[in-house]
């Protein structure tokens, strides 16, 4: 009996260790098959599917390393026009918020001026960019201006929708508390409406900051003039098939996205992890 | 209308004297939809008086705290409350999640336009009232039902009103809980001494807090039956077992019962 449990003791002390390792390996295993799946697929189209001539238009993975990232004087543009990038969509998202936000405080106040106002921010949302490229071209030339006005008009409407869904769906009984204590319009807005929207704004703030990198970078492709962003430099090596330092200028693009995403994502749960169960 | 021997008739006004908080004359409630909530209820309120509203779901109870506040005003007769100043206390704790304890107490006074230290030193003494104290920093996430329905009270209490309006606050509590917040209760009316209208549908909790019960009839909600509770206070927990205490909640419970008819 004691000899068996002795003998024992060894693998139950392993036990914990070895699981703990197996449920690691579990979580990064996934995604890390995929990704060689991936690789394995680019690479099948860079060497196999596609003859010499044509591999321009896959260039192996490791080559897109090299001649985007490794090169210091790729790497140097890449980085500069991911920067100016940046600056835009930031921009472009800031003003969004500002004049989104107080778009749909507005239209909390009264129903009929809702009913007045959301036409324009529906007309706003399904109006294609390209349709008012020369409109914004006559109004704000061609300069950083304009690619912020893009950025402005692609991300300012999911902005309006989650502030004014927040700023309405207050408890029935908070407004009645307010009610009975003779709180003033301003009062009730800054004191209860807009604290209650703020998981709200959130959410449309982190679609908005996709949104406003896409539309940075498709407001480059338009408006041409000043320093180069990723958009200008993606059309640049599309012009003289640079299939591999488009490949690294995308990853650029893709990450500003996702660097957006998931900061503002975090703001939002920092702010609202104290106020909240785990809601999203 | 039924008449025990324990309880008055209620139809007519009642003498008024001068520490009346409130007076429902008529008092009826019909809403733009046609549903009639409330017909013809007549009572008043004065002074230290802890009266309880039970009935059946959908009675128009709360309907009648909305009368008394002003929130909700009756569409017939009249509702004369002499204090503007209320406690009114919801069956949801109503807290803003983004405030802590301390910062969800000093809410009315800060609405009223009291200056910083007052409203801190308003808040520390309802917290402390209520027995929060040590819990001024916590967010209503990290509260339990029961504390946040303490720090509800909490909030009311700091504008110390002469009248409660209290609607079913602790209806969703377990019994154990409902029962310690019943005795908190108890103790805040001994040593405030508030006039308080409280809704229930429980009748042992009526007949525990009250000095006074009145029985309501499924919609349109109208007053059946009236009864003196005539416990002194400050009571205690045993109360619940007496015989006497039996007698009347089997009492309220019929005319409960015969309010359906």
């Amino acid at each position: 009996m004691t000899d068996v449990s002795a003998s024992q003791v060894p693998g139950a002390g392993q036990a914990p260790s070895s699981s703990r390792s197996r449920r690691a390996a579990r979580g990064i295993l996934p995604p890390l098959i995929a990704f060689g799946c991936f690789l394995g697929i680019a690479y099948l189209f860079s060497y196999i599917l596609l003859s010499p001539d044509r591999r321009f238009l896959m260039p192996p993975p490791h080559e897109i390393v090299a001649h985007s990232f490794l090169r210091t004087s790729s790497l140097h543009e890449q980085l500069q026009a991911t920067w100016d990038t940046l600056k835009v969509s930031f921009t472009g998202l800031l003003i969004a918020f500002v004049i989104g936000t107080l778009i749909a405080i507005v239209m909390s106040q009264a129903k009929s001026i809702e009913r007045a106002l959301y036409p324009y921010a529906v007309i706003v949302q399904v109006t294609p960019i390209l349709a008012i490229v020369p409109l914004i071209a006559l109004w704000f030339g061609y300069d950083f201006t304009s690619r912020v006005v893009v950025c402005v008009l692609i991300s300012i409407f999911p902005i309006i929708t989650n502030t004014l869904f927040g700023l309405l769906r207050v408890d029935g009984n908070l407004h009645d508390l307010f009610t009975l204590h003779r709180a003033s319009r301003f009062e009730r807005l800054v004191r209860l409406q807009l604290p209650h929207a703020i998981p709200d704004i959130f959410v449309g703030l982190r679609i908005a900051a996709g949104l406003s990198v896409v539309g940075a970078i498709v407001g480059e492709f338009f408006f041409r003039q000043g320093t180069p962003g990723l958009g200008r430099l993606l059309d640049t090596y599309r012009a003289y098939l640079q299939t591999d330092l488009l490949m690294g200028a995308l990853f650029w693009a893709v990450f500003l996205g996702i660097l957006a995403f998931s900061l503002i994502g975090f703001l939002g749960n920092r702010l609202t992890r104290n106020w909240y169960e785990e809601r999203r | 209308m039924m008449t025990t021997s324990s309880h008055h008739p209620v139809s007519g006004p009642e003498p008024t004297s001068s520490s009346e908080v409130i007076e429902f004359r008529h008092a009826g409630k019909v809403f733009a939809d046609g549903t009639e909530a409330v017909r013809d209820v007549s009572f008043s309120l004065r002074q230290g008086e802890f009266v309880s509203v039970v009935g059946p779901s959908g009675c128009g109870k709360s309907t009648l705290l909305r009368m008394a506040s002003g929130l909700g005003p009756a569409t017939s007769g009249e509702v004369d409350c002499k204090v503007t100043n209320l406690g009114y206390v919801f069956q949801d704790a109503t807290l803003l999640p983004w405030r802590t304890v301390q910062k969800n107490v000093e809410l009315l006074a800060e609405l009223e336009g009291a200056p910083k230290e007052e409203r801190a030193r308003l808040a520390t003494e309802a917290v402390k009232l209520v027995g929060l104290d040590g819990f001024e920093g916590h967010y209503p996430k990290a509260l339990s039902g029961g504390m946040r329905m303490r720090t509800s009270v909490a909030r009311a209490l700091t504008m110390k009103p002469p009248l409660f309006l209290l609607d079913e606050p602790f209806g969703a509590l377990d019994e154990i809980t409902r029962e310690t917040l019943n005795e908190e209760l108890i103790r805040l009316f001994v040593s405030e001494r508030f006039a308080a209208i409280f809704i229930t549908h429980s009748i042992s909790e009526a007949a525990y807090l009250s000095s006074r019960v009145l029985v309501m009839s499924p919609r349109p909600g109208r007053i059946v039956a009236e009864f003196d509770v005539p416990f002194a206070y400050p009571r205690s927990p045993g109360l619940r077992y007496d015989t006497e205490f039996g007698r009347l909640s089997n009492e309220i419970s019929h005319a409960l019962r015969k309010g359906y008819e």
